[in-house]
């Protein structure tokens, strides 16, 4: 049996970490991508188009994100695709984060005043027009700092991709509990690198949350 | 001639009556002062004029050509009808500059170069030439409505809307305000006006439209129509708010 130091632990978690950060990455901005795409949709004034963003919303909210895991998993898998881990822990919180992104955002375009929408009526301004010179601009402002917030989910979702036997922290967390039997040192490490990682997120979304409240 | 015209227009909201068929007509060169309690229907009648708001029945023509909901729909409307509100809405965003900019930049497609032109000699007429690269937070309230109203000249409307533009001001801001809209009138500009401002209304004002319960109740010549009112409404109005 091979014996594990502590630095070998280390180096394996940190390796695996990567593969953590990635996901979260790709997560995060595949999140966005989406989240901006059904933001517009919400932003139009068709009914049903609203509804299907509402629909998808409740749907990805109101479901634990394992099981979205789960079924983006095995269920692309039975209608005849071949999916790997990796492609199926990136659909499942591509939605998942995006979710959650929508209704943030919808929050900080809320908070608006109705009268900017008008004023740039008034002008004659297109829809899309307004969208880009008079409404994102500031809705960018506000929604940033709750958007970096959010990220921390995203990177604590990520441990969840263990289910379906993708190689992240928590994953490689729990092979090397299998080889060394030693859980509570190796998962406090494993709990240890999560926080390095969320931990300056949550402050930058502080940070942010100042910065721009005050210059308003 | 007439510029605005309506006519038998109906609004609801739901089952709430808030126009009931008004009437009206508004000449180029015009200042029609609307006047009337809260929720007579004052802001709703404008707010129809420029197509913020869907009427149910009846029609309103501008320069003679009845206004469709394609005019709204493509925002042709916006371009002959220029509002100004009484919370400003300035884009704080945007310098006071490019507030003014923005619009025919984007919309007329004028060139930067153009659009800077317009916008200094907007700025210059009401008063405020030196405040081009301020954002509109450092501005009073006073300055800030003058720059909602160059903002709105800078796309040369042929009619300028003016909803309550003045309810929202500390008291000895509104004077340069309404100084300024004396002198558009003087210059020939359409106004078609909501306001509290009873001797703004006699004074500049050629016309007064007295709104109560979502009808024209009384209009008239503003002079005559303030100091002899022949509804007994009007007087009750005039008393409470004089």
């Amino acid at each position: 049996m091979i014996e594990f130091s502590n630095y070998d632990i280390i180096r394996n978690l940190i390796f695996a970490a990567q593969w953590t950060v990635l996901l979260s990455l790709v997560a995060f901005i595949g999140g966005t991508l989406v989240a901006l795409a059904l933001t517009a949709l919400r932003l139009t004034r068709n009914s049903i188009l609203q509804k299907l963003v509402a629909v998808y919303i409740e749907l990805f909210q109101g479901t634990p994100l394992l099981m979205q895991m789960f079924l983006c998993f095995f269920g692309v898998s039975l209608l005849g695709y071949e999916i790997s881990a990796w492609s199926a822990a990136i659909l499942a919180l591509t939605l998942f984060t995006s979710a959650f992104l929508v209704e943030i955002w919808r929050g900080c375009i809320d908070t608006l005043p109705k009268g900017q929408w008008e004023a740039s009526r008034c002008l004659g301004m297109s829809f899309l027009q307004i969208l880009r010179h008079i409404i994102l601009p500031q809705a960018l402002r506000v929604a940033i700092a709750p958007t970096v917030g959010f990220s921390v989910q995203v990177v604590k979702g990520t441990a969840l991709a263990s289910v379906i036997g993708f190689v992240e922290l928590t994953k490689a967390g729990t092979m090397l509990n299998n080889a060394t039997f030693e859980p509570f040192k190796v998962f406090a490490m494993v709990a240890v690198i999560y926080f390095l990682l969320c931990y300056p997120l949550s402050l930058s979304s502080k940070i942010l949350e100042k910065k721009f409240n005050v210059s308003r | 001639m007439s510029l605005v015209n309506l006519h038998q227009v109906h609004k609801y909201y739901g089952d709430f009556h808030v126009l009931k068929g008004i009437d009206l007509d508004v000449k180029a060169g015009e200042v029609v002062s609307i006047i009337g309690k809260s929720g007579s229907g004052k802001s709703t009648l404008l707010r129809c004029v420029n197509g913020l708001e869907e009427y149910q029945k009846g029609g309103i023509t501008l320069d003679g050509k009845e206004v469709t909901s394609e005019d709204i729909q493509v925002r042709r409307l916006a371009l002959s009808v220029g509002m100004i509100f009484q919370s400003f809405n300035l884009f704080p965003h945007l310098t006071v500059g490019e507030n003014i900019m923005l619009a025919p930049t984007i919309v007329l497609n004028k060139t930067k170069a153009e659009a800077k032109t317009i916008a200094e000699e907007m700025l210059e007429k009401v008063g405020l030439g030196d405040k081009f690269d301020r954002y509109p937070e450092k501005l009073s309230g006073g300055q800030q409505q003058r720059v909602a109203i160059a903002r709105a000249l800078a796309m040369s409307p042929k009619v300028l809307l003016c909803d309550e533009i003045t309810s929202a001001l500390d008291p000895e801001l509104v004077g340069d305000v309404l100084k300024v809209l004396e002198q558009l009138a003087a210059e020939g500009m359409t106004l078609i006006l909501v306001t509290h401002e009873m001797n703004f209304a006699r004074d500049v004002g050629d016309r007064v439209v007295f709104m109560h319960e979502g009808k024209v109740w009384e209009e008239g010549n503003s002079k005559k129509l303030l100091s002899e009112p022949e509804t007994e409404e009007l007087r009750q109005f005039i008393g409470a708010v004089l």
